[in-house]
């Protein structure tokens, strides 16, 4: 569906993404995952044919971004980081109008955007306008406009930016209901929501692609990932003792008999650790899955370094 | 027609917020005003003769609130983030230029409609030639068509609404000021001039009731050559 083969963007002198390859299957669900300023929005804002690359070839369903973006265009459904929407317009007119302008017949719009309303939940506010809705319900038009006209490929660049958490996780089922349907690339720097909707993941940093694969592939190339958060009460040196043969261990809090520490292991260990500390005469206080593999495996990559926006 | 989509939601933007209709009422009163305290005050005159004072002023008019008019067109897709919407979608740049062209032009049109109860109001108190009427208004439309298209050029150009009628309105004075430019240059260049400046030559005739194919061509050629250079702006706009 997409081959992107040595895609750079210069804006000046400052080289936004520099030599990105990769390439995408059809109906796959993509996150596109990178720190704020990694080059995510320059990256998609190229594959939308709102920009033009400075070198690199990026071809989608066969066509090339640059020599024949009006193809890549009927087939692309694009979420810019900022939903473009008409404030004075209401949701149903305005669906309506993107359907028009992207090709689809006077007859079907009506069905589409019925559609389209359906899947992104906005069924309730077809007849209000735009500028009385919520920032939830905002973004909502924002991914009902992409795939309005029923688009090969979907790019939401940040769709849950802004969102409270219960928007959030709706977000995430409408991002999941559109798998089968549809190629989606979606960008976040919000991990849960990349590793619970998406089959791949593409890291980039600081402009340049540093790994690619699903969350377990890169668990496995960077040497495993996860923590494990053990409470025990008991003496602090027998936890040392017991807990090391599972992995490097922190001790984050030792006060009044109690014991917390950070185990680096992977979670699937906690119930050979649970039954390591009760055979040894601790008493377990809490055992619990730490920071995901995902956020440790981006951290890693990422160096932890905020990048300039 | 993709062109005339934009333009009906762009004209219904217009129509559905106040700043389109204050616009068009202020112009007009001011437009009024003139009508009432120049071309009718004063000594007698003729009813041609106030006709082609009506004329006059009004040109003027057209010419200010079509860089109202124009100066939202591509400037608030910019503003608003609204453009990348046009841009992923299967449109050719010219699509979305004349578009805007027209929705602008049609609101435009609608101002130019308003002050028709002025040439009424010296047809009831005299005698009006229809043939006059109907030159000072197709004058009118061209100047203004121009302009529109000036200003599309300067909405493109610009970040956001004011720099884009301030750009607008200087691109304008520009031209209207080549006939200052004809007077102090020698042959040719003061030909040149003079065959580019938006008024001095090209709109007295409309104003007396004479229509010319050579006043038309011009008007129509800086309305082509406007909007194909807002067109160049946007596709430019890709590279960065």
């Amino acid at each position: 569906m997409i081959q992107v083969e040595g895609l750079t963007k210069y804006y000046g002198e400052h080289a936004a993404i520099r030599d990105l390859a990769f390439t995408i299957g059809q109906g796959e669900v993509i996150g596109f995952l990178g720190l704020n300023g990694a080059g995510k929005s320059t990256t998609l804002k190229v594959l939308g044919c709102v920009l033009l690359p400075t070198a690199g070839r990026v071809v989608i369903d066969g066509h090339d971004v640059v020599s024949n973006a009006h193809e890549v265009r009927q087939r692309i459904g694009y979420l810019p980081d900022v939903p473009p929407l008409y404030e004075e317009m209401t949701v149903g007119e305005y669906l309506a109008y993107v359907a028009r302008l992207r090709g689809v017949t006077a007859r079907d719009t009506t069905a589409r955007v019925g559609e389209a309303e359906e899947k992104t939940g906005l069924r309730e506010v077809d007849g209000e306008l735009i500028s009385t809705l919520s920032h939830g319900y905002r973004q909502r038009v924002g991914v009902a406009q992409a795939l309005v006209h029923k688009p090969a490929l979907l790019i939401l660049d940040e769709p849950t930016s802004g969102l409270d958490p219960r928007q959030i996780v709706e977000m995430r089922d409408v991002i999941r209901g559109l798998k089968g349907t549809h190629t989606v690339l979606v960008s976040s720097h919000i991990l849960p929501e990349i590793s619970q909707t998406c089959d791949r993941l593409l890291i980039i940093h600081k402009g340049t692609l540093v790994a690619q694969g699903t969350e377990e592939e890169l668990g496995r190339k960077m040497g495993g990932g996860g923590s494990i958060e053990v409470e025990v009460r008991g003496d602090r040196a027998r936890a040392l003792e017991v807990l090391k043969p599972f992995g490097a261990v922190d001790v984050d809090r030792a006060a009044d008999g109690v014991v917390s520490l950070t185990l680096r292991a992977s979670p699937d260990e906690r119930p050979r650790v649970a039954q390591a500390v009760v055979g040894a005469g601790l008493e377990l206080l809490r055992l619990d899955q730490g920071a995901g593999q995902l956020e440790s495996i981006f951290l890693r990559l990422t160096h932890g370094q905020e990048v300039r926006a | 027609m993709k062109a005339l989509l934009i333009a009906r939601r762009e004209l219904s933007g217009y129509l559905r917020t106040l700043s389109g209709y204050v616009v068009i009422a202020v112009i007009l009163a001011l437009n009024g005003l003139f009508f009432n305290a120049y071309a009718l005050g004063g000594a007698s005159k003729r009813s041609a003769e106030v006709l082609s004072q009506f004329f006059y002023y009004s040109s003027g008019f057209t010419i200010v609130a079509s860089v109202f008019i124009s100066m939202r067109l591509l400037a608030e897709e910019r503003q608003t983030g609204t453009l990348p919407l046009l841009y992923s979608s299967p449109l050719r740049d010219r699509d979305i230029v004349l578009g805007k062209f027209l929705a602008g032009l049609a609101f435009l049109s609608l101002y130019v409609l308003c002050t028709l109860y002025m040439p009424v109001l010296v047809l009831v108190n005299g005698k009006v030639s229809f043939g006059h009427v109907a030159a000072g208004y197709l004058g009118l439309l061209l100047l203004g068509s121009a302009s529109l298209a000036v200003g599309t050029f300067g909405s493109a150009l610009a970040r956001n609404q004011l720099l884009a009628a301030i750009t607008s309105a200087v691109m304008l004075v520009a031209l209207i000021l080549c006939w200052l430019l004809a007077r102090i240059t020698e042959q040719p260049l003061s030909d040149v001039f003079s065959a580019m400046s938006l008024w001095n030559q090209h709109f007295p005739p409309f104003q007396s009731g004479l229509i010319h194919v050579r006043d038309v061509v011009y008007y129509l050629v800086v309305t082509y050559v406007a909007l194909f250079a807002a067109t160049r702006v946007l596709e430019a706009r890709r590279w960065r």
